[in-house]
């Protein structure tokens, strides 16, 4: 090709692409770079910091590589041209490419230390207001909200009052998945038998697009997700109309709802059982904590211990519970098999202590006996 | 009770043959193309040949042709995969799902990621190693040969195994990695993920034999007066790399042993309850998986030192640094391996010391691209194809390490991660890193390996369709993955507008497809024409290093005469001596001996063959075959110790007397 055009057909090729990308962007917004919420923004905030640093190394670097390429091409080399060909060492070079690079990845680290710390997802938002507590649960293949104060819950929808805390506690009961809504702050994964979380606020009113980031089955393609901010009248209303729901998130609804679909329209549940998504959570502890069992809607069967240290020998004793109750034991193991001192057990009955430490219950932060 | 179908075919039965009418499609291509091939061989009687010359040699350099070969052709699979997932990801919106139900699509995707890293990336790799490092290191061959081979028909049973899948049962559906709970027998009930699990049981194996071998070769087998120190950058960077191989993959063997467990004995390593945990097998495949992207790119970094040396006919900038940086590759490459699931939850104390340690890699990275760049300064630079990759890589891998470093920092990749921006970043890794390092090397060694050069005009332009391509087919992706797009989707709504990006993209693997082709074409066309481009000097680059001191292709011995180097770049100081005087192996010597070679052995594939078998049969549930093929390979290993053969055969010095003079003859023509 002649060279003229081996220069401009390039240069017309690469402007073509970039006027094409910029129109494109004119017309459609960028969701993690338009953040609606005080985590998104700060998440946002780091990724130009840390693009301006690699910036300051990148542009000069392909700036010296084109220069190079150019001048010291056999081609081009005039009588003026260095040949050097043993120059294979310099002190000063060597330390200005380890040096600089340190000092950039030193800076870096320094703020990926801190700003890990401070945008951990486990960590409560700054604000005057009480935050909201929203339990998630991933299904297959729609997610579950669960409003544990208002005992309502939702699918594939959560609305929220906006510039309030919102503190997501999130588990699975399927396989491992991942709660993202971009425009409010970074992923949690959700896993079977446990539950993390994911502290968001939405600083705007609006609807913002949630995805399940992470590989679940046939179906995970059609789990998208709807996160609402409103005002805190519209949600108080909508908190109502989920009240007024005709179906309670009852044990045998829940297994309904848990069986394998997707596309899920949004729907509510009137009257959701206390510690639903921690009984979710504990199924996967033990092999026969079934809903059902932990709920009390079965009847008297074959109970479970809460604490992880129990042998199987020891002695097991029923649990019924109420109302909805939460019910627990806390056993301690016959000492040795030759000793007359049997296991005892302490029956407890009522909500679950808000922390997660399950080893054992703190019997102090339990409700009284059922 | 075991019904006498199930006792002899385990799980198989007649629904196991595939009932997608795509799939049935490729498994008929294959199994026609298989058939083809047999009765090509069989009418030109080449099954002899065949036996004698490639199946059960043990030379270096046929083994890594064939690995060559394998791994492009798995390329060529793994691309169509590629093809699929764009043709799904460009028209699955709204109201259309696309060509592909998404069952299928998650084989599809699964399956290119298996084969891409598992079967090209490991298989080119070892494959160039094979060919070269021996010649490099002025040794005759690696220091296991047999080993060499037995790793070599490892691979091709998992390769066969993986390609197995799409005629008898299915694949995976749970990505390349396959995370349980997702890939536990609850949720995967088919074969697909045991197929997954065997063929990387059995290539791991082969992986590992040939880190040990490769180790070996280096510390033992270099040329009198190699010291460590000027041995080429090359094998300095292999043996980082296998260092890497012996330490990370017996965790993948035994990751996914517990796994198979989990499936079939009914344990629970990483189930969902019954105190099984998900979260270390993503800890302990990630301690695997994170090293084995540093045993990929750490060849790929040999091969552009060698390539830029010898086209800026200059020394290698900074040698002493160089080798630092890839033991800082190494070393690091073990501490970084959480940086894959910062979003699990483990903490901001534990996520802020992986993502530092992760952005720590950046530094010998950049150390090295600068010392490149410094051997292209003030040097005499030649733009062959070879430097053209090189190029490439340089701008396309400087831009992915920058989104590296930034999803180093946790609560950027709490944004990104499982997004189309971290897909864009790892195949931005690979492809621009790894895949052009060993195209340049291809193209670089090719006269070397067989006798000519490739038409130097057709790989540049390969090169460009690759570099353009890629851009147009990863750029998108980056832009996507910001826009809340998570991978493995086989479909989205309209209003995203995601749509034109994905078509963007699928343009981009267009062009790289037909990069691939004028590979190909390049290939055909060079070696119909090859009189035209005969390398008769065995050194058409004016090389460096003792590879271009044999003849090209290069004799089975490699060397009549065992070289001496005394410093680093050991035949450019035989061809420009300054000071000391080191003979120049090319010179024909008056005095020849007689040379003890490996010999050929059919142990490797027939061992390969019963672990063909025995994965077939873990896979199926055929314990009787299982238990048969254990025997098998055992039988075949004490039959292969015990032997009193000694596994060499002796080329009596006439005969290299006459294969020497033959080149010289050559080389006067030249």
């Amino acid at each position: 090709m002649r060279k003229k055009y081996r220069i401009i057909l390039p240069i017309v090729a690469v402007a073509l692409v970039a006027a094409l990308t910029a129109w494109y962007l004119s017309r459609h917004s960028i969701p993690v770079f338009e953040p609606r919420g005080p985590v998104a923004h700060q998440e946002r905030g780091l990724i130009f910091l840390a693009l301006i640093l690699a910036v300051i190394v990148v542009v000069p670097t392909f700036g010296l590589t084109i220069y190079i390429a150019i001048k010291y091409r056999e081609e081009n080399h005039t009588a003026k041209t260095k040949y050097r060909p043993d120059f294979d060492h310099s002190v000063l070079f060597e330390g200005l490419w380890w040096g600089i690079p340190i000092v950039i990845i030193g800076i870096l680290s320094v703020v990926a230390w801190n700003s890990a710390h401070s945008l951990d997802p486990a960590r409560a938002l700054a604000s005057t207001k009480k935050p909201l507590t929203v339990q998630v649960v991933s299904l297959d293949w729609k997610w579950l909200f669960i409003y544990p104060e208002q005992h309502i819950a939702s699918v594939n929808l959560a609305e929220i009052p906006a510039n309030t805390p919102v503190d997501f506690q999130v588990t699975s009961d399927t396989i491992m998945n991942s709660f993202w809504v971009p425009q409010l702050g970074g992923q949690i994964y959700s896993m079977p038998g446990m539950i993390t979380q994911l502290h968001l606020e939405a600083s705007k009113l609006g609807d913002y697009f949630g995805s399940p980031a992470n590989i679940a089955g046939r179906g995970f393609s059609r789990m998208n997700f709807t996160v609402r901010a409103a005002s805190q009248s519209d949600y108080d209303a909508w908190v109502r109309k989920a009240e007024a729901a005709p179906r309670k998130l009852t044990v045998a609804n829940y297994q309904q709802l848990a069986k394998p679909s997707d596309n899920v329209p949004v729907s509510y549940y009137s009257s959701v059982p206390d510690g639903f998504q921690k009984a979710v959570a504990m199924q996967y502890m033990m092999p026969d904590m079934s809903l059902a069992k932990q709920l009390g809607t079965g009847a008297n069967t074959q109970p479970a211990t809460m604490d992880m240290n129990m042998s199987s020998d020891s002695t097991k004793q029923q649990m019924a519970c109420q109302d909805g109750k939460f019910c627990a034991m806390k056993s301690a193991p016959a000492t040795t098999e030759k000793t007359s001192s049997p296991a005892s057990t302490t029956k407890m009955c009522g909500t679950m202590p808000a922390d997660m430490n399950m080893s054992g219950m703190d019997e102090s932060k339990a409700a009284m006996s059922c | 009770m075991l019904s006498f179908a199930s006792f002899w075919l385990g799980k198989l039965n007649v629904h196991s043959f595939p009932s997608v009418p795509i799939t049935q499609l490729a498994a008929i291509g294959l199994v026609i193309g298989a058939i083809i091939v047999i009765a090509l061989m069989t009418y030109f009687k080449k099954w002899g040949w065949l036996w004698r010359e490639w199946l059960t040699t043990t030379n270096h350099k046929k083994i890594g042709i064939m690995y060559v070969l394998v791994a492009f052709l798995m390329l060529l699979r793994g691309g169509s995969d590629a093809l699929m997932i764009r043709a799904q990801q460009a028209t699955s919106v709204g109201a259309s799902n696309g060509p592909f139900p998404p069952d299928m699509f998650q084989q599809v995707f699964s399956a290119h990621g298996t084969i891409m890293i598992f079967f090209v990336a490991m298989g080119l790799m070892f494959g160039i190693i094979n060919l070269i490092m021996p010649q490099q290191l002025g040794s005759r061959d690696v220091a296991f040969p047999w080993l060499n081979a037995l790793s070599f028909w490892l691979f091709t049973a998992g390769m066969i195994l993986v390609n197995l899948s799409l005629v008898i049962g299915d694949f995976s559906a749970a990505g390349w990695l396959a995370y349980p709970p997702l890939s536990e027998l609850k949720f995967s009930p088919s074969v697909g993920v045991d197929y997954w699990i065997w063929s990387l049981e059995i290539a791991g194996i082969g992986s590992l034999m040939s880190g040990i071998n490769f180790m070996v070769t280096i510390l033992k087998n270099r040329a009198k007066g190699m010291s460590m120190m000027k041995m080429p950058m090359f094998p300095w960077t292999v043996f980082g790399s296998m260092v890497l191989v012996a330490f990370a993959f017996p965790i993948l063997t035994v990751t996914l042993t517990l796994l198979y467990f989990d499936r079939t004995l009914g344990m629970h390593f990483f189930t969902a309850g019954m105190g099984g945990n998900a979260m270390m097998y993503v800890n302990l495949i990630w301690a695997w998986g994170h090293p084995e992207v540093y045993i990929l790119v750490l060849p790929a970094f040999g091969i552009y030192s060698e390539v830029v040396a010898t086209f800026s006919r200059k020394r290698l900038f900074g040698y002493a640094s160089m080798v630092w940086a890839v033991w800082g590759i190494v070393f690091l490459s073990f501490l970084v391996w959480l940086h894959h699931f910062f979003t699990m939850g483990a903490g901001a104390d534990v996520n802020g010391v992986f993502g530092i340690a992760t952005m720590l890699i950046a530094i010998p990275t950049g150390v090295k691209i600068f010392n490149w760049l410094f051997t292209m300064y003030r040097g005499r630079i030649k733009f062959t194809a070879p430097m053209v990759w090189f190029m490439g890589f340089v701008f396309l891998f400087t831009l992915g390490g920058v989104t590296g470093v930034l999803m180093a920092v946790p609560p950027i990749d709490f944004q990104v991660h499982n997004s189309l921006f971290l897909v864009a970043h790892f195949h931005t890794m690979i492809v621009a890193g790894v895949v052009f390092g060993f195209m340049a090397g291809l193209n670089y060694w090719w006269p070397k390996v067989f006798g000519y050069k490739l038409h130097d005009g057709l790989g540049k332009l390969s090169a460009w369709l690759w570099i353009v391509g890629f851009t147009l087919a990863f750029g998108p992706l980056y832009i996507l993955g910001l826009m809340g797009a998570t991978r493995r989707l086989d479909h989205y709504s309209a209003s995203l507008g995601w749509q034109p990006l994905f078509i963007v993209a699928g343009i981009g693997v267009l062009v790289i497809a037909a990069g691939v082709a004028v590979q190909v074409w390049q290939v055909i066309y060079s070696t119909v024409k090859r009189k035209e481009n005969r390398d008769y000097s065995g050194d058409p680059w004016d090389g460096r290093t003792l590879e271009w001191a044999t003849a090209s292709p290069t004799q089975e011995y490699n060397f009549a005469v065992l070289p001496e180097v005394t410093s680093r770049d050991g035949l450019w100081e035989m061809k420009h001596p300054r000071g000391h005087d080191v003979p120049d192996v090319r010179v024909p010597q008056t005095e020849y001996h007689d040379i003890r070679v490996p010999k050929n052995s059919g142990h490797p594939i027939i061992i390969a063959g019963f672990a063909f078998l025995l994965g077939f049969g873990c896979i199926w549930h055929i314990w009787w075959l299982v238990v048969v093929s254990l025997v098998g390979i055992l039988v075949t290993i004490f039959a292969h110790t015990l032997s009193d053969d000694d596994g060499e055969r002796i080329i009596p010095a006439s005969e290299v007397a006459a294969i020497e003079a033959a080149w010289q003859a050559r080389r006067q023509r030249a």
